[in-house]
């Protein structure tokens, strides 16, 4: 017998599954593609050297790892201004304890997190349990944590780390081990695909056509060996961006897989019909601050690394840059909207701006002023597609 | 011929799809008080929203006479500068403002370049003294009780020099030595000529205050007949006379002996310390379908939102759930005893408008959808895509967001998502609201399929009609009480009306 999908009595139609148009994510490439053909342009080709693009993707590793966490304090209908702090005072520690108290890197690495964790706690407990609004008190926290950074290190920069620690922000990952990662991920990612296509059609569920699931595949393999090259003619892959795309990929999983993540957005979404449903709110906004905290911690490590030093100052105003990589990203800051690969991309952009525009030689006022526009302008356009 | 104080002639309301006001006259005395009785979605508001100008001139046909002239009015100011004032239900004072500032507010008092306090607080306290309100003006409002709020509302609107008066159900929120003040309070100003019309459900009071009781159903006035000659029964007969015109697929099935749920003495007491459910003791039976009937804010809905542990406030109490006694402290417990409750705003506590289909589907029961604590996509979209197929929801697909959906879509799939766990209760809290004839009539369909599965329902509805329709057995609230229980055979929409309107107890 002839079985014929009938669209009246199914829900699914052919249509659905076939390529979405997401505007957002679109324009988001789109406005990376003119940034790079316009700084491309006007330092003669210097910008997409192997040697900037590498130095590009160090340069906003920190600010990436920050991003990722506070995708999801976004998500989650919260906001964190802490972190430039925790940023600040965990790598601070790091340094006291590893050029002060003489501790080996891997226990500093661990202390670093738990300690990052623990501040995220700490905040967390406010707004979840205590319902103080994130906005007062990550404030509050991000003039606490760095008094307590001050203190700590009595004013002084702590510096130098050792060699163990350095590599951590300043190394390459080689040549031949650099394309067999590319080429493994490439493998899992045809794996992956194959396999959720062949457990779709066996629960009698619409496919999406070969030629678009294996196209998608396609074009990420050409930029993942692509990247790979550019990089590969350099040092390497930095190990910063490795580390970067390591908790991208888990928080990526974690958002889209696991009932934690679907909570975050659920609550995000529609605090009220999330807690009818049976979701604890509380438990799950705490753990959206810890791990906010931990990222920071790790953001923390790698200020330090590369620059080798630790600084009252160190990270200043990070939170701002991670908020705005969010934002422009297409997080929304009403909560239940937003993705960490937006994020990726926002912080992307911004940490151009700041790259390009110094090889051009553009006063360091103008890329403040630029980033602004760009913020103001990404949110009008994200609105305004909507109506 | 005596000229009315307020004369609104053939007025004609139309809404995309639905009349509410067809051809309504409405004539009220100069210094009565006229009571404006219907059941809920009569047309006593939409009536109201028109007088006092919150659909202006020209979107209604009729014409509109305060004391014998002519009146189009085009804003709610140009209402209030003819001396109309309407008090609704919601507070409108600025909680973090004092009584003197809130009764002042945009007066001409309020509008000099320097503003002098110590008159307003001198003005402020004359008008209190005149109502007979004992509170300092410098007190900030929001320190006041709802009772005490609603008279300042009701001073603020005499301080604009207010011929008519309009309160919409005035004492719903209100503790009963309030009432007695605000009772008192428009007995003298009934006194001092100012006209006042007010809207209850409660005909006790009507009875008591009223000197007439104009009755308006389905959008149309029913009668204006001065208060000697009405009783309660005559009210409730003139609010219900209708129809039982839509149709009910009701079917006739076996209801179990087994309680499936028992509720023993609950009473709840919110945050503000208001009792909003009093010793409320009821059954429900596998596969028995159980309505609840009720005015709007007879507790209802939040007898069973607490029920279901999500009410903020204290309660005490047995529920049994299969003979056993529980604890239900959070909606994660009620879910676990196999209860579901689908809200009455579908869009506020129901679906997370930003997610799709599928995502709200499996929300209160993502552990069906998980292996290994890892959400398993496939399996996610089989398991929406069965159920909502058993719900005939209609969708381009099942990653549409919820919010573009019609609202009888969007009741799908909030019914979808409580049928994922497989209830053994579900409560359905105005199920039908806003939702098509068609629609309707599937989700009736379910109700009928999850019963004949031994499924235990609660309807909640304000529409007479459905509850008649559809249930095996009629409990009516009123006040936070259960004041009537009917078998289907025995109930008819008079009955009900009068428990719900606390006319008669049983």
């Amino acid at each position: 017998m002839n079985k014929q999908p009938s669209t009246a009595e199914g829900v699914q139609s052919e249509k659905g599954l076939s390529f979405k148009f997401d505007l957002q994510s679109y324009t988001l490439i789109i406005a990376l593609v003119l940034i790079a053909i316009i700084f491309g342009f006007f330092t003669g080709g210097e910008f997409l050297s192997s040697r900037n693009i590498s130095n590009l993707f160090t340069q906003m590793s920190v600010i990436a790892v920050l991003a990722i966490g506070m995708t999801l304090v976004i998500v989650a209908g919260h906001i964190d201004l802490s972190v430039g702090s925790i940023v600040g005072l965990t790598g601070g520690i790091a340094a006291i304890l590893q050029v002060w108290y003489d501790w080996n890197t891997f226990l500093v690495v661990i202390a670093a997190i738990v300690i990052g964790a623990v501040l995220g706690l700490w905040q967390g407990w406010w707004v979840a349990y205590r319902a103080v609004p994130a906005f007062i008190v990550t404030l509050g926290g991000m003039l606490i944590f760095r008094g307590i950074l001050i203190g700590l290190s009595k004013g002084q920069t702590v510096a130098p780390m050792d060699e163990s620690f350095k590599q951590i922000g300043n190394s390459y990952f080689p040549y031949v081990p650099g394309y067999i990662l590319a080429l493994v991920s490439i493998v899992l990612l045809v794996f992956f695909t194959a396999k959720n296509r062949q457990k779709r059609q066996g629960m009698g569920l619409l496919l999406a056509s070969p030629m678009i699931d294996y196209g998608k595949i396609a074009s990420y393999s050409f930029f993942i060996l692509l990247a790979t090259y550019m990089l590969n003619r350099y040092y390497g892959i930095p190990v910063p961006i490795l580390i970067v795309v390591l908790f991208a990929i888990i928080f990526i999983f974690i958002s889209s897989k696991t009932s934690f993540g679907r909570y975050v957005y659920a609550i995000g979404g529609n605090p009220e019909a999330a807690a009818l449903s049976g979701i604890n709110i509380k438990r799950n906004t705490l753990w959206v601050f810890i791990i906010m905290g931990a990222l920071s911690g790790i953001a923390g490590l790698l200020l330090t690394s590369r620059l080798n030093a630790a600084t009252v100052s160190a990270g200043n105003s990070y939170e701002l840059d991670a908020i705005a990589a969010c934002v422009i990203g297409g997080t929304s800051l009403m909560g239940g909207k937003g993705k960490i690969v937006g994020a990726l991309i926002g912080a992307l952009i911004m940490a151009s701006i700041d790259n390009g525009m110094s090889m051009m030689n553009i006063g360091a006022y103008w890329q403040y002023i630029v980033k602004g526009l760009i913020l103001i302008v990404a949110v009008w356009i994200d609105i305004s597609s909507k109506k | 011929m005596e000229t009315y104080a307020l004369e609104m002639k053939g007025i004609t309301k139309e809404f995309p799809g639905v009349r509410a006001l067809d051809n309504v006259t409405f004539s009220v005395r100069k210094g009565e008080i006229h009571a404006l009785c219907g059941e809920n979605g009569a047309g006593k508001s939409t009536l109201m929203k028109v007088l006092s100008g919150v659909y202006p001139y020209g979107t209604y046909d009729g014409q509109i006479f305060i004391n014998g002239k002519e009146v189009q009015f085009k804003s709610i100011k140009e209402s209030q500068d003819a001396g109309v004032a309407i008090i609704y239900q919601e507070l409108a004072l600025v909680g973090e403002m004092s009584v003197a500032e809130n009764l002042f507010l945009n007066h001409d008092l309020m509008r000099t370049k320097i503003i002098n306090w110590n008159k307003i607080y001198a003005e402020a306290q004359k008008w209190l003294d005149q109502i007979g309100l004992n509170i300092d003006p410098q007190t900030k409002v929001n320190q006041l009780t709802v009772g005490k709020q609603q008279l300042i509302e009701i001073t603020k609107a005499l301080t604009k020099k207010t011929d008519i008066l309009i309160l919409d159900e005035p004492t719903a929120a209100l503790t009963e030595s309030d009432v007695e003040i605000l009772m008192k309070l428009l007995n003298d100003l009934r006194s001092n000529g100012v006209t006042c019309i007010y809207i209850s459900h409660k005909l006790g009071e009507v009875m008591s205050l009223a000197d007439t009781v104009t009755i308006l159903r389905d959008g149309q006035t029913i009668s204006t007949d001065p208060i000697d000659e009405l009783t309660e029964d005559k009210i409730v007969t003139k609010m219900v006379g209708r129809e039982l015109t839509e149709l009910f697929p009701y079917e006739p099935h076996k209801i179990s002996d087994e309680n499936i749920l028992e509720v023993r003495n609950y009473t709840s007491i919110d945050n503000t310390g208001k009792k909003n459910i009093d010793d409320v003791t009821f059954s429900l039976k596998k596969g028995e379908i159980l309505g609840f009937s009720g005015l709007m804010g007879a507790g209802r809905s939040e007898l069973f939102i607490s029920l279901f542990g999500s009410f903020k406030g204290k309660h005490t109490g047995k529920v049994l759930i299969d003979g056993k006694e529980t604890n239900i402290k959070k909606p994660a417990d009620a879910i676990k005893e196999g209860l579901a409750y689908v809200s009455e705003d579908r869009k506020r506590y129901g679906l997370v408008l930003g997610m799709d289909i599928t995502q709200n589907t499996t929300l209160a029961a993502l552990h069906k959808v998980m292996k290994l604590n890892v959400i398993d996509q496939a399996l996610e979209v089989k398991n929406a895509d069965e159920i909502t197929k058993r719900m005939k929801l209609k969708a381009p697909n099942l990653e549409a967001k919820v919010g573009q959906l019609s609202g009888g879509n969007q009741q799908k799939v909030v019914l979808s998502k409580w049928l994922m766990n497989d209830p053994k209760i579900l409560i359905l809290d105005e199920p039908t609201r806003g939702i098509d004839v068609g629609a309707k009539y599937e989700i009736y369909k379910i109700i009928n399929e999850l019963v004949e599965q031994g499924v235990g329902i609660v309807i909640i509805s304000s529409e007479l009609p459905e509850v008649l329709g559809m249930s095996d057995r009629i409990l009516v609230m009123s006040e936070g009480k259960i004041t009537g229980e009917f078998l289907r055979e025995e109930a008819t929409q008079e009955k009900i009306m009068m428990c719900a309107t606390g006319g008669r107890k049983k």
